[in-house]
């Protein structure tokens, strides 16, 4: 913070940049060493082999402590009557293993621990959205530390991460389920007849294209308006009691929503996996 | 927004993930859940039987009192009729009996009534003797009369 001037604009960069870790580039007052951005150019400077260590721990971290919490409630699951816990997990488990048996028509047992990661991990990875803007970086900036973005699933890199293995899932289960010639024949023989393959190909190859692209940018999208638009009420804080006073309402109006849209987001991005794992199983073309 | 490593670390990451999920979380739960489904469906099966077998029961119980009540009323006929035989067996016993005794109590009157007679008899001859001493104003003699009193003695 200290590095930058307090203005909105700058407030709003300032939270929207990662804490990045990378090589500075040629030209740069720290050329050819690593080390954290300073700001969003310094970390588009880096290119590719740079990281966001905020998204990457946080993301890590929601994920260990989903698979810490419901592997608690695996180790103990019992026949008898299950505790308060045991029954929330079995709850989810059971609600993601009806999705996935509504939705998914083969016979896959990957799909429906792969929904219920997706599911929770999401969920969690967006409820992050729901701490107060400042909290968190604000204790960082204490450390020491310039950026943290606390919402994985605000950074591309993240939601992409997700959608391109789910994508790579489905051409694998495709060529595997269908056989190479019938996955490309999928792609070539329709919906026109064969003699105007091309035409097929390329339809059809947008459309494969576009799935893992709007699988994954639906839920950056989303999730990024969201704290862009608590980014925007948290300025309001600096407008004087009054202003304050109508941001406070509007966040927790606006936190409420978000409520609703995290798990939303969470399910849709868990459901087009199923399906779009479901159609790489289906042969019937 | 730029692309950057995170993208790899986030996919490795969530491949790792969903193993472990797939082979730690998963099949535990599922094997709970199908077990716990298992369990209730024996126990309602198990509840179903019982329930069946309470209405057996029932249907047995009933049977049993049943046959107990025809049995009841079939002894009670039986009662009754060996009650009316011992009944008129007894009076039976009770007439002979009475006639017997009637015919001892006459038997004995006739008796009392020959002893008194005999009685009478002696008391009136030695009546007569002495009415007659009397009479005749003389000693009568007894060897004289025994003969003539004895045949008043027989009338009398």
């Amino acid at each position: 913070m200290a590095t930058e001037p307090l203005t909105a604009s700058g407030y709003i960069k300032h939270h929207l940049t990662n804490l990045t870790f990378g090589k500075f580039p040629e030209g740069h007052e720290h050329a050819g060493h690593w080390g954290y951005a300073h700001s969003a150019a310094d970390a588009q400077a880096m290119g590719f082999w740079a990281i966001n260590v905020d998204s990457m721990l946080f993301s890590a971290g929601l994920g260990i402590l989903f698979l810490w919490l419901f592997r608690k409630a695996a180790k103990t699951a019992t026949t008898d009557v299950p505790g308060g816990w045991q029954n929330f997990v079995e709850w989810i488990v059971e609600f993601i293993d009806t999705s996935v048996r509504g939705s998914f028509s083969a016979k896959n047992d990957m799909v429906a621990p792969l929904a219920l990661t997706l599911f929770v991990w999401i969920f969690l990875m967006n409820l992050m959205d729901l701490i107060a803007v400042d909290h968190i970086p604000w204790l960082a900036s204490l450390l020491g530390v310039s950026h943290l973005k606390i919402v994985p699933s605000t950074d591309p890199n993240i939601t992409f991460g997700l959608a391109l293995p789910v994508f790579f899932l489905v051409l694998y289960y495709s060529v595997k389920i269908k056989g190479l010639g019938g996955f490309l024949g999928e792609l070539a023989f329709h919906p026109f007849p064969k003699w105007m393959a091309p035409v097929n190909l390329l339809l059809e190859g947008v459309t494969l294209i576009a799935r893992p692209l709007s699988h994954s940018l639906r839920l950056f999208g989303n999730m990024y308006a969201g704290e862009m638009i608590f980014i925007l009420i948290a300025l309001m804080y600096g407008g004087g009691v009054a202003l304050g006073a109508f941001g406070g309402l509007l966040q927790l109006g606006w936190a409420i929503f978000h409520i609703l849209i995290i798990t939303l987001q969470a399910f849709i991005f868990m459901t087009l996996t199923i399906v779009y794992l479901d159609m790489a199983h289906q042969e019937s073309h | 927004m730029n692309f950057n490593a995170t993208l790899i670390g986030q996919s490795i990451t969530f491949i790792v993930f969903v193993w472990f999920c797939m082979k730690f979380i998963w099949p535990p739960i599922m094997h709970a859940l199908d077990e716990r489904r298992k369990k209730i469906a024996d126990g309602l099966a198990a509840s179903e039987r019982g329930k069946h077998e309470q209405e057996l029961a029932e249907e047995r119980a009933t049977a049993i009192l049943r046959e107990a009540k025809d049995r009841a009323g079939e002894i009670i006929v039986r009662a009754e009729k060996r009650a009316g035989e011992i009944v008129d067996e007894a009076k039976v016993d009770a007439r002979s009996e009475g006639e017997r005794l009637l015919t001892a109590a006459r038997a004995e009157i006739d008796q009392e009534i020959n002893r008194a007679r005999e009685d009478l008899r002696g008391r009136v001859v030695s009546i007569a003797l002495a009415g007659a001493g009397k009479v005749l104003e003389r000693e009568v003699d007894q060897h004289a009369h025994d003969e003539l009193l004895n045949k008043l003695a027989a009338e009398i």
